[in-house]
């Protein structure tokens, strides 16, 4: 691994400050991508702004018929939130799935969908449930968010903060998981509920994506 | 240089690091704590499972900058007054090993299943254990290992 400028910021201002105020920065959340991307030297940054100390951006709450989930939240507090496994079951289940123990331990939803792996989890699930991504700019749904291959909406100096889904009637999420990483081979989930019905598959493409509609438009 | 300060098995410490410098690094080399061990340094083995404020992580995917502050328990945190802890009596009993290169690992990741599912079964352990890869003698014993010490921490 190359060496950088470490920062830990302790708001999201200071590390946005951070991320503008260096010539090449890059966010670490949970570091379960980026710092196997970075020993690799596949990318040599030349500052770190981790979020790790901004308690802020932590944690679950239910908030106007949504679930809320704060960007540096891990997979595993996910997997374990009463609220979420009571709420939105097929996210908690989502969340259980990824890589292992842990990983789940470490990585977090901010970090998932920033990165936007095209085998990812979390995408799907977004897509899927119609969520939004909030950032210290602005709101974002999923649909607008998720790109292309490792790409998203977000600008330069953009940091996600929290993530919002809206309490489906009902949903599920399934994967065919890579039995080594349990990335998905591709993954869906399916939901019903204030957002409409939706789909999203991850995995199958460059990005999560409703699948196509069928020629001749035989049906939702 | 970032300083780092942390509790490592009960012990306060402190470090000058590089940004980059990895927590099993600063553990290894700066500590001398060398029963945490690198495997295949690429987050997929386990072999350097600790406990970062009581979670399992994998020290070779977390920067020490990252353990600043945190409570740090390594496979050398774990035995009290000279008696094994009840997961490492319960490896050495099965034989829950080979060579023990994973061992350290395999005992920290454990610890941690045990304490957030006290009496798992054969189909928990073995999903839990995910993360975790033994390459000399499949996982029998192992498993075996941490049914016999969730039996005995049961008390």
């Amino acid at each position: 691994m190359y060496d950088f400028n470490h920062h830990r910021p302790a708001s999201v201002e200071d590390a946005a400050k951070a991320l503008t105020g260096a010539s090449d920065g890059k966010i670490l959340a949970g570091g379960q991508t980026l710092i196997p991307t970075l020993k690799q030297r596949l990318a040599s940054p030349s500052d770190i702004i981790d979020l790790g100390g901004i308690a802020a951006l932590k944690g679950i709450k239910e908030e106007g018929g949504n679930i809320v989930i704060g960007a540096m939240t891990t997979h595993a507090t996910v997997a374990g939130d009463a609220t979420v496994k009571a709420k939105i079951p097929a996210l908690a289940a989502l969340a259980d799935g990824i890589g292992d123990a842990q990983v789940r331990n470490r990585g977090t939803i901010g970090g998932s969908i920033a990165n936007n792996d095209p085998a990812a989890d979390y995408p799907a699930g977004l897509v899927g449930l119609g969520a939004t991504v909030h950032t210290n700019k602005r709101d974002i749904p999923a649909d607008d968010f998720f790109l292309g291959m490792f790409e998203t909406a977000l600008e330069e100096d953009e940091i996600v903060t929290v993530v919002t889904f809206p309490v489906p009637e009902k949903a599920a999420y399934a994967k065919f998981a890579n039995p080594a990483s349990r990335y998905a081979i591709v993954g869906v989930m399916v939901s019903s509920g204030p957002a409409g019905v939706r789909v999203a598959v991850t995995g199958a493409g460059p990005r999560a994506l409703p699948p196509r509609r069928p020629r001749g438009g035989a049906g939702r | 240089m970032p300083s780092v300060s942390m509790t490592v098995n009960g012990r306060a410490v402190t470090g000058d690091v590089e940004g980059r410098t990895l927590l099993v690094q600063f553990l290894r080399e700066n500590l001398s704590l060398t029963g945490t061990h690198v495997g295949c340094d690429t987050s997929q083995c386990g072999a350097c499972v600790v406990h970062v404020n009581g979670e399992s992580v994998k020290s070779c995917t977390m920067l020490a900058v990252q353990a600043d502050g945190a409570e740090v328990t390594t496979i050398e945190g774990l035995a009290k007054d000279g008696e094994l802890h009840p997961m490492q009596e319960a490896f050495r009993e099965n034989h829950g090993l080979q060579c023990g290169f994973c061992t350290p690992g395999m005992v920290m990741s454990a610890v941690d299943l045990l304490q957030k599912n006290p009496n798992p079964d054969e189909g928990e352990i073995r999903e839990w254990l995910e993360g975790n890869i033994c390459r000399c003698t499949g996982y029998h014993n192992i498993v075996k290992a941490i049914q016999t010490a969730a039996a005995s921490m049961k008390g």
